[in-house]
């Protein structure tokens, strides 16, 4: 039991002095703490104490409303740096570090990992196509129901494709969100949205949300205000 | 109606088909609510026919409710409510509402009794119902009358045999009632009377049916005529992108057939052509084919069969293949050379756009207007429109307008029209702003205005005219901008965010400055889109829609629109909103929307005044500041200019003081950003029309803030700077505190901007309210003020003469400088003002020259100007106050011009002359220029004392004036000029002493009773 502390505590100074390549932390110590605790309460009887794809998944629906397969899928490869298909402690904050309080460099790569579906530094055409394909509703009338999602994607090409080789490479996709950051999340929500942000500012304060993370609603609104009217007052 | 729902009204499904729905446009309502208004007046008309009883039902979904029809007439019989009438045969109710969902009710009718009921129960949903009807049932005549009137395509004779059988029948009838009285004759002529009705009805419907008919082409032909102009339009065009053997040309030539001569009416057919619609005759020779002989109608262009083989000069007419409604499809359609080369040609016209324009001056003569004519054709008739409303004038007016609709490559009207369109709302705006400044300025310049003189000065001079719609109704040729953005309309509507941000940001990558594509997006339905797009939780969508809200709402027609769709309600909420961006950009765009009155009556209405007052609470606005704080100056920058629209109104500038705007004012009045500085010192000039404003802007400290400002290096800062001194110096101790903060010396040094008006008209307007102050005109005699304000009485708009005439006015009230101004060589172009006709000059004028007239020396310029004479034309003006200036100015002239009895004599009969005008008697009066006048009765000139007592007689008749004659001795010589032998003179004299001696009496009278 000793040694399991100690090695927490190992790793949470580790995590909390990370700087390096690979990114940097931006929780302090005693939040790092406290993710870590939840972590373990969500492996709690797992086989590996690590968290699964299913759970993850379930996660980001609970606490950030997503809902895309897809999307979850990939920012659970995101997280998963070793692509072991399991989350371990390191990832999961490193991952929760960037979600809540990237710089918009860490997301715009965060971003771009996401939606790069075979992970070869390109977003191609067939990729945009299968990341937009549920973003319009179907017109019965059309001949072609993909027709639209297609005129999307040359949109998409035309507004972000500056190099003109019809994919988007890192740079072409970095330099688009640096000159309009709506388009940070182009192909689809993976980030939490604008209003959990704000909770990241008071970060302490959701803890207890994600202990009630099954009963969620009236706590989280509670906290949720708590946390917007401090800042705002 | 059958034929008309087949052919004229717009299905969406290509053809027929259960499924099919009646499109939402324009000619389905016009079609609809002819229906309704056939249905709803059949009952009244025809009461026969109306309770006819359908062959079968008439049934669709209804918005009707069972409760609706809880009346009497109706019952209820468990899921369905019924009509208590039934049909003849008495097993159906002529009318079921039944239950079909949960929410959804299928109603059916038998009678067309019961579908003008159902009419007026559903009220304002008519137009849904009858919709849905016709949707359901779509050829409702079958319904009514049976399948033997179906609608059927060609010849219909239906109707015909219908008759036969009812002829027919009545005579078998009247045969058998010959032979025999049998008992089935009477059955068997109810029936042939159903019939009859039964015709009828049909005959009712065909009628609808044709008026229909009618109507859907009266409005589709109004979209394809031709007209002499467009085509004009369309060949100028074709001939600037035609050469021989060169490969950008897409056509060797084109030209017109014949000799060139041009009808009145702009056709080049002749006369007895254009009887069958033709406008001329076109001879095109493609880059690959034959020579084309073209034939423009007024109902479309088509082939003819060329040159006349026997008559010479003359062409075949006949038509040769289809028409088609632009020259362009016609030479794509025959020419497939051509139609590669147009799409190409489009870069190339681009290139060329530049020379084009100046190869117009030059070779414009076969051109009949090319877009520089337009211009100068358009600002000329601006200008007179007034004067000569003549037809002709507007015609070619009209022809302009359309011709632009008309030009065929969108990179021509991206790049020319544009900037004629800008010029044009200059010139426009340019002439409000002459129009609608005369009456204000009197109001707001005149210092005899009293306390509320400023009350909405520039209010009405920059507001807004509403808005004319300069776009055409018929789309034959819009650019492909349009369709480009309708497309991104289609995905806005329906997507989900993530469709919703692509669209948005690709709408942003189109020129939104540009009126094409504002316009486009508000007729494809994009800004009812966007303003929704407002109302959802999606803080990027909200992002992303007010930023293009906020570029397009530069525009007036799309401001109104904005306001008309509930835009600014929305938009006020967001004000609330914690995202600071979002605040930012809701507050610019509410900007740019309030700029006209009823925009800014709705953001105070919904408590926008408060919340945008609210933004202005920033921490910091000086020093070095965090992103953070920046964010903050940024949201109260943006806050400022919103208020600054708004506080054009006068009910606005009391809600911001309510709200507590004035110390937040003056907390960002301490910044050093123009941008921030510029919208604050602007809400300040703006709001400076109110004395409570001036006494805070005083009170609070802005004045030294001000001042300093004046010097900025941003022109407009200035202007602004000092247009609120300019306002504010109305009180003494704000003049005292300009001088105090050293604020004379940079206005006297704004005297030489002479390139911005707008700052020379503020400059000198504060220098005419600060020169109120004694203090403040020594220093101004110290900074040479009076050199640098006669300079100014040259060549400059009225605005500043205005002010600069103000400025010398009160300057002369001090001595010497009335010397000085003489100096300067002031006397002579202040005298020209005269000739004027601007109310607030002439006030200023009048005061400035009575103010000279004081001296001796300047008298004696002002009277070989002719000065005085223009002075007493002056007290003939209908404005009361240019006449009391006019009248005042006089005064000293009376008293200076002791010499020359000729001069006196004409004063005299002047003023008699002009008492009888406004307030001008009593006016004189206090002007002191009785006492002068009695002064002349003791000449011996009998000239001047018959004037002189014409004049004196008018002013007795106020009692005040009395007075003072009886005090200056006015009696004696009158007694004397009693007993002249001159009539006239008699007369005023007497009537004169008369006045005086009734007053005198009246008085005695108060005084013992």
């Amino acid at each position: 039991m000793a040694t399991k502390r100690q090695e927490q505590t190992k790793l949470i100074e580790k995590l909390s002095k990370k700087k390096d390549k690979d990114g940097q932390c931006h929780f302090q110590k005693p939040e790092i703490e406290k993710l870590i605790m939840m972590f373990n309460k969500y492996v709690e009887g797992s086989t590996h104490n690590k968290l699964d794809r299913l759970k993850f998944r379930d996660l980001l629906h609970d606490m950030f409303g997503m809902t895309d397969d897809i999307l979850m899928d990939r920012v659970f490869r995101a997280y998963d740096r070793d692509n072991d298909n399991f989350l371990n402690h390191d990832e999961w904050v490193m991952g929760l570090s960037i979600f809540l309080r990237g710089t918009l460099e860490e997301k715009t790569k965060f971003c771009f990992n996401v939606y790069d579906l075979n992970g070869d530094g390109y977003i191609s055409r067939e990729e945009m196509f299968q990341l937009l394909k549920n973003s319009l509703i179907k017109q019965p009338t059309e001949e072609d129901p993909d027709e639209g999602i297609k005129e999307m994607v040359e949109l998409v090409l035309k507004k972000m494709d500056h190099d003109h080789d019809s994919r988007l490479s890192y740079t072409d996709f970095e330099s688009t969100v640096k000159e309009e950051s709506l388009l940070l999340e182009a192909f689809g929500p993976c980030l939490p949205s604008p209003e959990v942000i704000l909770l990241k500012l008071d970060f302490p304060s959701i803890l207890p949300v994600f202990d009630f993370a099954d009963c969620i609603s009236e706590s989280w609104y509670y906290w949720y205000i708590i946390s917007v009217t401090s800042l705002f007052r | 109606m059958g034929q008309a729902l087949q052919r004229a009204a717009q299905w969406t499904s290509a053809k027929g088909g259960s499924g099919g729905k009646l499109e939402f446009t324009k000619l389905n309502e016009e079609l609809l609510n002819t229906i309704i208004q056939w249905i709803e007046g059949f009952g009244a008309k025809y009461p026969e026919e109306a309770k006819l009883n359908f062959k079968s039902p008439l049934t669709w979904p209804s918005s009707l409710r069972a409760d609706m029809l809880s009346g009497a007439g109706y019952t209820e019989k468990g899921e369905e409510v019924v009509s208590e009438a039934q049909n003849d045969k008495g097993d159906h109710p002529l009318l079921v509402l039944k239950k079909s969902g949960s929410q959804d009710y299928m109603i059916s009718i038998l009678s067309l009794e019961y579908a003008e009921a159902v009419l007026r129960l559903a009220s304002d949903k008519k137009l849904s119902e009858v919709r849905s009807c016709l949707e359901a049932n779509r050829d409702p005549v079958v319904n009514m009358l049976g399948d033997r009137f179906a609608t059927v395509e060609g010849d219909d004779n239906s109707i015909f045999r219908f008759i036969e059988e009812i002829t027919k029948e009545i005579e078998t009838l009247a045969k058998q009632s010959v032979s025999a009285e049998n008992e089935g004759n009477t059955e068997k002529q109810g029936e042939i009377e159903m019939k009859k009705s039964q015709l009828k009805l049909r005959l009712q419907l065909l009628r609808l049916d044709q008026q229909l008919l009618n109507q859907s082409i009266v409005s589709i032909t109004k979209d394809v005529r031709l007209t002499p102009v467009s085509v004009d339009g369309e060949v100028s065009i074709l001939k600037d992108l035609s050469g021989e053997g060169d490969d950008k040309c897409v056509l060797d030539s084109i030209e017109y057939f014949g000799d060139g001569y041009i009808f009145k009416n702009g056709c080049r057919a002749q006369p007895w052509r254009q009887l069958h619609g033709d406008i001329c005759y076109l001879i095109v020779k493609p880059r690959d084919g034959d020579t084309m002989y073209i034939t423009a109608n007024t109902s479309g262009y088509y082939l003819n069969n060329g040159l006349d083989p026997v008559k010479a000069g003359e062409l075949n007419y006949t038509k040769v293949g289809d028409s088609y409604k632009d020259l362009v499809t016609l030479l794509k359609d025959k020419s497939p050379r051509f139609g590669e080369l147009i799409d190409k040609q489009e870069f190339a016209l681009k290139v060329r756009d530049r020379d084009h324009d100046h190869a117009v001056d030059h070779g414009g003569e076969t051109r009949s207007y090319t877009e520089e004519d337009d211009y100068t054709h358009r600002t000329a008739t601006k200008h007179q429109e007034k004067k000569d409303k003549d037809q002709k004038e507007d015609k070619q007016k009209q022809n302009a307008t359309k011709k632009k609709k008309l030009s065929p490559s969108l990179k021509w009207k991206a790049l020319g029209m544009e900037e004629y369109n800008e010029d044009e709302k200059k010139d426009k705006e340019k002439r409000i702003l002459k129009k609608k400044r005369t009456p204000t300025q009197l109001k707001s310049k005149t210092p005899m205005g009293g306390e509320d003189s400023f009350s909405e000065s520039s209010t009405e001079s920059e507001e807004e005219e509403e808005s004319i719609e300069r776009r055409s109704e018929t789309n034959a040729d819009l650019p492909s901008e349009y369709w480009q953005i309708q497309k991104l309309v289609k995905y806005l509507k329906g997507g989900n965010q993530t469709a919703t941000i692509i669209a948005l940001c690709s709408m942003r990558d189109f020129n939104l400055a540009q009126e094409t594509c504002q316009l486009a997006i508000r007729d494809v339905g994009g800004l009812e889109v966007l303003i929704n797009l407002l109302d959802t939780e999606e803080i990027k969508c909200k992002i992303g829609s007010l930023k293009i809200l906020k570029e397009i709402s530069r525009n007036t027609q799309i401001r109104r629109a904005i306001a008309d769709l509930g835009g600014l309600q929305t938009m006020v909420k967001i004000l609330r909103d914690l995202d600071k961006d979002l605040k930012c950009l809701a507050a610019e765009t509410i900007a740019n929307v309030a700029k006209f009155r009823r925009a800014r009556r709705t953001v105070r209405q919904h408590g926008g005044i408060k919340k945008l007052v609210g933004l202005l609470d920033c921490p910091n606005v000086q020093g070095t500041l965090t992103p953070d704080m920046e964010k903050d100056v940024e949201v109260a920058r943006c806050g400022a200019l919103a208020l600054w629209s708004c506080s054009k109104s006068k009910k606005n500038k009391e809600a911001m003081r309510k709200a507590g705007a004035i110390p937040l004012l003056a907390k960002l009045l301490k910044s050093t950003h123009e941008n921030m500085l510029i919208p604050v010192v602007g809400t300040l000039q703006e709001c400076a029309s109110e004395p409570s404003y001036r006494l805070a802007i005083r009170t609070e400290g802005m004045i030294e803030d001000l001042v300093k400002n004046l010097n900025s290096s941003n022109q407009e800062l200035q202007m602004h700077c000092a247009s609120a001194i300019f306002k504010c110096a109305e009180e003494k101790e704000t003049r005292d505190l300009v001088r105090q903060y050293g604020g004379l010396d940079p206005l006297v040094a704004l005297l030489a901007s002479n390139s911005n008006k707008e700052l020379l008209a503020a400059a000198t307007g504060a220098i005419w309210k600060c020169s109120i102050s004694a203090e403040n005109v020594k220093r101004f005699q110290e900074l040479k003020a009076i050199d640098l304000l006669v300079a100014l009485l040259n060549d400059q708009p009225e605005e500043v003469l205005v002010n600069v005439v103000g400025a010398l006015g009160e300057l002369a009230k001090d001595p010497p400088n009335r010397a000085q101004i003489r100096k300067a060589g002031g006397i002579s172009p202040l005298v020209n003002l005269l000739t004027g006709t601007n109310q607030a000059l002439l006030v200023n004028v009048t005061k400035a020259v009575g103010q000279c007239a004081e001296e001796q020396d300047n008298m004696a310029i002002i009277d070989k100007l002719d000065g005085v004479r223009l002075l007493w034309s002056l007290l003939k003006n209908h404005n009361p106050e240019v006449q009391a200036s006019a009248a005042w100015a006089i005064c000293p002239c009376i008293e200076n011009a002791k010499t020359d009895d000729k001069l006196q004599r004409h004063l005299a009969e002047a003023i008699a002359r002009c008492c009888n005008w406004g307030n001008n008697r009593v006016a004189f009066g206090r002007e002191k220029a009785v006492a002068p006048l009695v002064h002349y009765l003791k000449k011996n000139d009998e000239m001047v004392h018959r004037s002189t007592a014409r004049a004196l007689f008018q002013l007795s008749k106020d009692p005040e004036n009395c007075i003072t004659m009886h005090e200056a001795g006015a009696v004696q010589p009158l007694m004397k000029m009693v007993g002249s032998v001159n009539e006239d003179l008699q007369e005023s004299a007497a009537g004169c002493i008369g006045n005086i001696r009734r007053l005198a009496l009246a008085n005695e009278k108060a005084r013992y009773s």
